[in-house]
C-alpha cells in the first residue's frame, strides 16, 4: 500500500468514525461536535478528490454554518433534554434502522451499477466555458449553464429566513433578535471582534472575486462575511438589525431580484430567460454575484440570529 | 542543498506533530478543564507553528509562504480567544479545589 492510499484509508476510517459518533451520541451537544468534525473531515476528502469548490462549501455551510445552527439548537434543547431521557421505542428504532438501511442499499446499488466510464457533461462544459468569460467551470455551471437552479436556491434561502422569522410572537414582530448577544464581561471577545472584520471582509470579497477563475464563489465568500458579522454582534459591539427595517429587507432580496431582472433582460436581448449576450457574459455574472453575496451574508447571519425576541427597534 | 532543506522541513513537521500528540495525550489524561485547555492550546500554537515553519521552505513562492504564515496567525488569534473564553466559563463553573 502506498503512502497516499494509507492516508486515504485513514481519512475514510476517520470520516466513518465521526459519522457514527454523530449518530449514536445521546446528548445533542456531543452529537453536534461529532457532526462538525465529520464535516471538516469530509472537506479533506473533497480536497483529496480535487473538488476544492465542494470542499469550501462543505466547510463553510455543511460544517460551519449548520454546526453553529445545531449548537444553538442544542443549547436551547438542553433544558428539556434532561427531562425526556426516555428514547424512542423498539418498534420506532427498528423502523428507522430499516429505512436508513434501505436508502443506503439503494444508493450503493445506484452507484455500483453506473456505466463505466461514468456519463459526464464535463467535456461539453469545458468546450462551452470560454463563451461565459469565466475560467472556473464550477462558477460557469452555477452562474450560466444552470443559472436557473442557482436563482431558485437564492429564493429558497429567503424563504428559509421568512420561516425562521415567522416563529416570532406578534408583539416582537419587526423587532431585533437578541439571543445572540453574549454580553462579555472582559475584553477578550470584543478585541477579537474588532481585529477580525478587516480580515474577514477582505477574505469574503476575495473568495467571491477569485470564484470566477479559481475555487471560491459567492457562497463561501458570503459565509465568511456572515461569520464576521455574527462575531461582531455576539461581542455586543453592534446591534442585531431590526427585522422590520426596509433597508435590511431590500438587502435580503437584492440577490434574487437582480438575478431576475438580468434574467428577464436576457429574454429581450439574448432570446431566452437567463441567457446572457456573449460579449457581456462576464460583467453580467459579476453584476449578479455582488448582490447575491449580500443576500447570502445577510440571510445566513440572520438565520443564526434567529427570530426576533425583543420589540426594541421595531416600528 | 535541497536535501538539507527537506531534512529541515521533515524535522520541523515531525516536531509539530509531536506537540499535537502531546496535546491530545494531555487532553485525555489531565484531571480538570483548565489543565486540559492548557495542553490543547500548546498543541495549537507550537504544533501548528512548527508545521508551518517546516512547510515554508516547500511553499514554492513568497505569496504561498505568506498565506501559510497568515493561517498560523489566524489560528493563534482564534484559539487564544476561544481558550480565554472557555477558561472563564470553566472557572465560573468549577471553582478551584
Amino acid at each position: 500500500m502506498t503512502l497516499t492510499a494509507a492516508l486515504e484509508t485513514a481519512l475514510a476510517v476517520l470520516v466513518l468514525g465521526a459519522a457514527t459518533w454523530a449518530v449514536v451520541a445521546r446528548a445533542a451537544f456531543a452529537a453536534t461536535v461529532g457532526f462538525v468534525s465529520y464535516g471538516l473531515l469530509l472537506a479533506l476528502v473533497w480536497v483529496q478528490l480535487a473538488a476544492i469548490d465542494v470542499a469550501l462549501t462543505e466547510v463553510a455551510i455543511g460544517s460551519g454554518l449548520t454546526g453553529v445552527l445545531l449548537l444553538s439548537v442544542s443549547a436551547r434543547l438542553s433544558v428539556t433534554e434532561a427531562a425526556t431521557s426516555a428514547g424512542p421505542g423498539l418498534a420506532l428504532r427498528l423502523l428507522a434502522a430499516l429505512g436508513c438501511a434501505a436508502i443506503s442499499a439503494a444508493l450503493a446499488v445506484a452507484i455500483l451499477t453506473l456505466p463505466d466510464p461514468t456519463p459526464s457533461l464535463a467535456p461539453e462544459v469545458m468546450a462551452a466555458l470560454p463563451a461565459t468569460g469565466v475560467g472556473n467551470p464550477v462558477t460557469g455551471v452555477l452562474m450560466a449553464f444552470r443559472g436557473f437552479d442557482t436563482l431558485l436556491e437564492k429564493i429558497v434561502l429567503v424563504l428559509a429566513l421568512i420561516g425562521v422569522w415567522s416563529l416570532a410572537p406578534d408583539r416582537y414582530w419587526g423587532g431585533r433578535p437578541t439571543s445572540l448577544y453574549m454580553r462579555p464581561r472582559d475584553s477578550v471577545l470584543p478585541f477579537f471582534a474588532r481585529t477580525l472584520p478587516p480580515l474577514g471582509v477582505l477574505l469574503g470579497l476575495h473568495l467571491m472575486w477569485v470564484g470566477a477563475d479559481a475555487p471560491g464563489g459567492a457562497f463561501p465568500g458570503g459565509t465568511v462575511l456572515a461569520a464576521t458579522w455574527l462575531i461582531v454582534m455576539m461581542a455586543s459591539l453592534r446591534h442585531t438589525p431590526a427585522i422590520g427595517s426596509s433597508w435590511l429587507r431590500l438587502g435580503i432580496i437584492s440577490g434574487p431580484a437582480v438575478f431576475l431582472v438580468v434574467g428577464a433582460a436576457g429574454l429581450l436581448v439574448a432570446g431566452a430567460f437567463l441567457a446572457y449576450p456573449v460579449d457581456y457574459a462576464k460583467p453580467l455574472i459579476i453584476l449578479i454575484e455582488v448582490p447575491m453575496l449580500l443576500t447570502i451574508a445577510l440571510v445566513l447571519g440572520l438565520l443564526v440570529a434567529g427570530p426576533p425576541d425583543s420589540a426594541e427597534g421595531g416600528s | 542543498m535541497s536535501t538539507l532543506v527537506d531534512v529541515f522541513s521533515m524535522t520541523a513537521v515531525v516536531a509539530g506533530a509531536f506537540f499535537f500528540l502531546a496535546g491530545v495525550v494531555g487532553l485525555i489524561r489531565f484531571p480538570d478543564t483548565l489543565s486540559r485547555l492548557h495542553a490543547l492550546t500548546k498543541a495549537d500554537n507550537l504544533g501548528l507553528g512548527l508545521i508551518v515553519v517546516g512547510l515554508l521552505s516547500q511553499a514554492g513562492g513568497i505569496a504561498a509562504a505568506f498565506k501559510l504564515l497568515f493561517v498560523w496567525l489566524l489560528v493563534l488569534l482564534a484559539s487564544s480567544t476561544v481558550g480565554q473564553m472557555i477558561g472563564r466559563v470553566a472557572r465560573d463553573a468549577e471553582p478551584p479545589a
